[in-house]
């Protein structure tokens, strides 16, 4: 299996607070990878620099390598704005934009130079399965949507631009069972075409979802491997005291 | 009986506020009685039609006439080229101090443009005199400066501070969430400011901009001094003009009491009234319209 995005020795600052620590890691093609592990382990942060989220704050100071597809992506010579064409993310609070449900999509399209018209705001909103829903409604605020359509908006929002990997940020933490059940099946669904990395702190929602899952523990990566391996013959004891509830 | 004591202390505290609330009511239909009672005496003299399309004003004349056209179109022009220098220039400014500004220059500027409206508008009329008069003058060979682009300048910076505090409060209002999401959608600072933040904060900036061109309509010290108050129709940026408020303050002081001169200027501090009274609305309707895309 091909690896996809990499990350080597990579060390995470906020200020003096060291957030990651010495994360080695590797992301498959067109698997799901959960991350996994309790509040304030780093598993967002991880998430975050993946697309370079953290250029946005000042405090953030990273050393490391990471790399998609081989090539450094913290490297002068690429362009933030193209990397995160090609690494798309879902946030944990569903976050559409305050206008309408097409320009949610054709906004991402429009500021790519990418081909904006109806068929493919539809073809992404139809692969979030949320087409059905929206149709009729295109031109209403998108700030109407139940929270779930929300979030299967902003999905289909990343899946216009054709991304690479996908990256998600506990996207049902604020959902209901019914809406989070939608967007498991759309993970599945996603996954024959993208390379998903998706942080929970669900650890049902990592066994249905995920292909494999890596457990983190105050910014370290304890544990890394199959899914089910992780979950059912975990060779750490902290893994296995997570898994089984013991604490988080 | 403590909790008698509790359900009196509520009830007082209700009385106290519902009666500080129909003060201010009060007050504003005080106001706009006392300027309507006046300005009743003054339509039964001369006709409302002639009053509001009459080209010219000069009612100390041997055949007085009350045209105040001049006076609105006066208004008018300052007020909107204010604007129109205004609301760049501040809602830039904003921009630049929430989104692009270092936490230290933004410990400067904040108080710096907030003592900016500290300054008198008579000092911003010294101001106007002295030099952006002869200033625009000697730019464009006029005899003198004293015109509608001289107040439009100087009203635009007392409007300045209030667009550029509000706006800003109004950027750093939106939600971070917005702004992640369009980098991560691959956007660029500027085209995240532009489509996403910006539009997001609309309904606030456009209440900055409508408070900002109600200071410039009713600003009244600062265009007595620097538009020159000629009674002529003016037909653009380099004419004088006589606002609706210098003409008040000029006119008010040497007006004999109760003569139609002296209702003449209620009914057109009515016109002013209304006028200030439009540019609300039309903020309100504007800031309806946005708040829609937010989630309520």
């Amino acid at each position: 299996m091909k690896s996809k995005l990499v990350a080597e020795q990579l060390n995470l600052w906020f200020g003096s607070k060291q957030v990651l620590k010495n994360i080695n890691i590797e992301f498959e093609e067109n698997k799901v990878t959960a991350l996994i592990g309790p509040s304030g382990c780093g598993k967002s942060t991880l998430l975050r620099s993946f697309n370079r989220m953290h250029d946005l704050y000042p405090e953030a100071r990273i050393e490391g390598h990471i790399k998609l597809d081989g090539r450094e992506i913290y490297q002068k010579d690429i362009e933030v704005t193209d990397l995160r064409k090609r690494i798309g993310m879902v946030f944990q609070k569903a976050n559409p934009f305050p206008k309408s449900i097409y320009e949610n999509i054709s906004y991402g399209l429009k500021i790519n130079n990418l081909i904006a018209d109806k068929a493919t705001v539809q073809k992404a909103l139809e692969e979030a399965y949320i087409w059905e829903e929206v149709k009729d409604d295109l031109k209403k605020p998108a700030t109407r949507l139940s929270g779930g359509q929300q979030q299967r908006l902003c999905i289909a929002r990343a899946v216009a631009l054709r991304p690479e990997i996908i990256l998600m940020d506990e996207p049902c933490s604020a959902l209901d069972p019914v809406s989070t059940l939608k967007i498991e099946e759309l993970i599945h669904h996603l996954k024959k075409k993208y390379t998903i990395v998706i942080v929970t702190h669900n650890m049902q929602q990592a066994q249905r979802v995920a292909d494999k899952t890596v457990f983190m523990y105050l910014g370290e990566i304890i544990e890394q491997g199959d899914t089910h391996q992780i979950f059912n013959n975990p060779q750490h004891e902290t893994t296995r005291n997570y898994i089984s509830g013991h604490f988080g | 009986m403590q909790y008698k004591k509790r359900i009196a202390i509520d009830q007082i505290a209700k009385i106290i506020f519902k009666s500080t609330g129909y003060l201010v009511l009060a007050l504003l239909g005080g106001i706009f009685f006392m300027l309507l009672y006046n300005a009743v005496a003054f339509f039964l003299e001369v006709s409302p039609l002639d009053f509001i399309s009459g080209s010219q004003w000069n009612p100390t004349a041997a055949e007085p006439v009350y045209g105040i056209l001049p006076l609105i179109v006066s208004t008018s022009i300052v007020s909107f080229g204010a604007m129109l220098i205004a609301v760049p220039l501040g809602v830039g400014t904003a921009a630049f101090i929430s989104e692009y500004a270092s936490p230290k220059l933004k410990t400067i500027l904040k108080p710096a443009i907030e003592m900016l409206a500290a300054i008198p508008s008579v000092v911003i009329g010294f101001l106007g005199i002295v030099l952006v008069g002869p200033g625009i003058a000697d730019l464009n060979n006029l005899p003198n400066g004293l015109n509608a682009l001289n107040g439009a300048i100087l009203l635009a910076i007392m409007a300045l501070p209030t667009i550029i505090t509000i706006s800003e409060d109004a950027i750093h209002a939106v939600p971070q969430t917005y702004r992640e999401a369009s980098y991560g959608l691959g956007a660029s600072r500027w085209q995240t400011l532009r489509k996403i933040t910006i539009p997001a904060a609309a309904p606030g900036i456009i209440a900055a901009v409508m408070l900002g061109l109600g200071r410039a309509i009713g600003e009244t010290m600062t265009v007595l001094m620097a538009t020159g108050n000629a009674a002529i129709f003016p037909k653009g940026f380099f004419d004088s003009v006589k606002t609706i408020t210098a003409t008040i303050a000029i006119e008010m002081g040497e007006v004999p009491y109760q003569t139609t001169h002296y209702y003449a200027l209620f009914a057109i501090a009515i016109v002013l009234f209304f006028m200030t009274l439009v540019a609300n609305l039309i903020g309100e309707y504007f800031i309806n319209r946005f708040r829609k895309y937010h989630a309520a």
